[in-house]
C-alpha cells in the first residue's frame, strides 16, 4: 500500500475565485450566500444561493470552449488550473499513462439542460445547438480536464448527490494507494444554481429563505450553492522524490449505504462512514481534531450528524471541533465535499478551524463544539470531511498533517 | 369546492385509507403520514386549491398551516382559499 498525499489544491466558489482568497473568507467567517441573479428568479420561493457573483465566462475561455463547456465544466477547469499548477506537474509519457480523473458531480450540466429546455418548450424553438449533448452529460468536465492536461490514465464520473466529491476523492485516494495511479486529479463541481435547479429543490420544503445555520436551534434549511474544489492526490514517494510541497495527507476514506430511507438519514449508516474512515486510516478517534461536517442546516442531517459523531468518538466528542462551512458557501451538491475539503487543508496546514457561522441559539441535540461564528486557531494533526447524501450514501474522508 | 372532501380525499391516498375512515380528530400520525407524505399531500392541495402553502419540513409547528389534525388542515386551507381570493 502506497502513501497518498495532496500537492495542489484549486477552486472556485461562492468564498473565492481561488484557493487563498476561500481560506481568507473562511478565516473571516464571511458569507457567499446573497439574492440570486438568475432569470425568473421572481417565480421562485427560494430567492438566495451561494453564486459566484460577477463571473464572466468570456474572461476565462473562448467562444469555441464556452459552445463547449458547461458551468460545472468550466469551474472545474479553472480550479484544476489552480491545482495543477500549484502541483508543479506536466504529464507526458509514462506519467500521462499512469494518471487519471476522477471527478464528483449530481447535476452535471444542468444549466444547458435548463436553458435548451427552454428554447424547445418555452420559445417553442424545434433546432438546438449541435453540441448539447456533449456539453451537458455529466462526464463533460472529467473528459475536458483529461485532455487540457493529457490525463491519459483511469479517468470518470461519480454521482451520488451530495456525496459525489467525498465518493470521487475516495476513489482517486485508493486507486493511488493500491497502484493503479501516480497522480489522480480528483474533486468535484456543481452548477444548479438556475431555474429549474433551485425549482425542484424548493419542491422539497427544505430550504431556506433567509440563510443556512448548521447546528443552530434557528436552523431552518439549506441554500444551494455552486463552484468547484479540484486536488492532485499524488503518490507520496513520487512527490517526495521531485520535491513537491506537500499540503497534507490522505490517510483514510470509508463509505456505507444506510439502505434505509431515500431522503432520510441515519445515524447508523453516518457513524459506519465516520468510525470506517478512521479503522482504514489505521487512527484512533482521539487523535480527530477537526471534522468538516456535512452540516447541511436542515432539521434531520443536523441532529443525525451530531448523534453519530456522539457515537463514534465518546467522551472525545466534547473535545474535537466540528464545523460547517456551508453556513458560508452554502450547500454545492455534487461538488460540496471538494471545497469542504479546503478547510480540513486549511485546519491542518495553516493551523486555523473554519467557523459555523449564522449561528444563533444552541440546539441541546447538536451539543458539540461547532466552531460558532468565529475561527479559531489551533493545531489540528488529523481532520475528517463528511458527506451525507440523499439516498443514504455516506463517504468519509480521512487527513493528516505531514 | 367542498374543501373538506377534497383533504379528506388528498389525506386519505396518502395514507392509503378509504376516504371514509379519515375522521376529522385524526392527527397524520395517527394515519401514518410521516414527513414525505405530509410534503405529498401539501403538494397536492396546492394543485387541487390553487393557493400556496406556507410550509417549511425542518419547522413544521412554525409553518403559519396548522397540520395538529384532519380538522386543522381544513380551516387553515379555507383560510388561505379566503386569504388568496380562490
Amino acid at each position: 500500500m502506497r502513501r497518498v498525499v495532496i500537492t495542489g489544491a484549486g477552486t472556485i466558489n461562492p468564498l473565492g475565485e481561488n484557493v487563498p482568497a476561500t481560506f481568507e473568507a473562511m478565516r473571516e467567517g464571511r458569507c457567499g450566500i446573497g439574492p440570486l441573479e438568475i432569470a425568473d428568479v421572481d417565480r421562485l420561493a427560494i430567492q438566495i444561493g451561494g453564486q459566484i457573483r460577477g463571473y464572466d465566462e468570456a474572461l476565462h475561455f473562448n467562444r469555441q470552449q464556452i459552445a463547449l463547456y458547461d458551468r460545472f465544466t468550466q469551474f472545474t477547469l479553472l480550479a484544476a488550473r489552480e491545482a495543477i499548477a500549484q502541483s508543479g506537474l506536466s504529464f507526458s509519457g509514462a506519467l500521462a499513462d499512469q494518471s487519471g480523473v476522477v471527478l464528483g458531480t449530481s447535476g452535471g450540466g444542468l444549466t444547458t439542460q435548463d436553458e435548451n429546455y427552454r428554447a424547445v418548450y418555452e420559445a417553442g424553438k424545434n433546432r438546438v445547438h449541435p453540441f448539447i449533448v456533449p456539453k451537458l452529460m455529466n462526464n463533460a468536465a472529467a473528459s475536458h480536464v483529461s485532455m487540457e492536461w493529457n490525463l491519459r490514465g483511469p479517468s470518470f464520473t461519480v454521482a451520488t448527490a451530495c456525496a459525489s466529491s467525498n465518493h470521487a476523492m475516495g476513489q482517486a485516494f485508493n486507486m493511488v494507494r493500491c497502484g493503479m495511479a501516480k497522480v489522480m486529479v480528483t474533486g468535484g463541481s456543481e452548477a444548479m444554481l438556475c431555474f429549474g435547479g433551485i425549482k425542484a429543490w424548493e419542491g422539497l420544503r427544505v430550504m431556506s429563505k433567509d440563510a443556512c445555520r448548521p447546528f443552530s436551534a434557528t436552523r431552518n434549511g439549506m441554500v444551494q450553492g455552486e463552484g468547484a474544489g479540484v486536488f492532485v492526490f499524488e503518490e507520496y514517494e513520487h512527490a517526495a522524490a521531485r520535491g513537491a510541497d506537500i499540503l497534507c495527507e490522505v490517510v483514510g476514506f470509508a463509505m456505507s449505504s444506510d439502505a434505509a430511507d431515500i431522503v432520510m438519514p441515519s445515524k447508523q449508516g453516518a457513524a459506519r462512514a465516520i468510525g470506517g474512515a478512521l479503522k482504514d486510516a489505521g487512527l484512533a478517534g482521539d487523535s480527530v481534531g477537526y471534522i468538516n461536517a456535512h452540516g447541511t442546516g436542515t432539521a434531520a442531517n443536523d441532529k443525525t450528524e451530531c448523534a453519530a459523531v456522539a457515537d463514534v468518538f465518546g467522551a472525545h466528542a466534547d473535545q474535537l471541533m466540528i464545523s460547517s462551512t456551508k453556513s458560508m458557501h452554502g450547500h454545492l451538491i455534487g461538488g460540496t465535499g471538494a471545497v469542504e475539503l479546503l478547510a480540513c487543508i486549511m485546519a491542518l496546514r495553516d493551523g486555523v478551524v473554519a467557523p459555523t457561522i449564522g449561528y444563533e441559539v444552541p440546539d441541546p441535540e447538536c451539543a458539540l463544539d461547532v466552531v460558532p461564528n468565529v475561527a479559531r486557531d489551533a493545531k489540528v494533526d488529523v481532520a475528517l470531511s463528511n458527506a451525507f447524501a440523499f439516498g443514504g450514501l455516506n463517504a468519509v474522508l480521512a487527513l493528516r498533517a505531514i | 369546492m367542498n374543501t373538506q372532501k377534497k383533504v379528506v380525499e388528498i389525506i386519505a391516498e396518502q395514507a392509503m385509507l378509504e376516504p371514509a375512515d379519515v375522521k376529522l380528530e385524526h392527527t397524520l400520525q395517527d394515519l401514518g403520514i410521516d414527513s414525505m407524505a405530509l410534503v405529498e399531500s401539501i403538494f397536492a392541495i396546492e394543485e387541487c386549491f390553487d393557493i400556496s402553502v406556507p410550509f417549511n419540513a425542518n419547522e413544521p409547528g412554525e409553518s403559519d398551516f396548522d397540520i395538529s389534525s384532519v380538522a386543522a388542515i381544513v380551516a387553515a386551507v379555507d383560510r388561505l382559499k379566503a386569504e388568496q381570493g380562490k
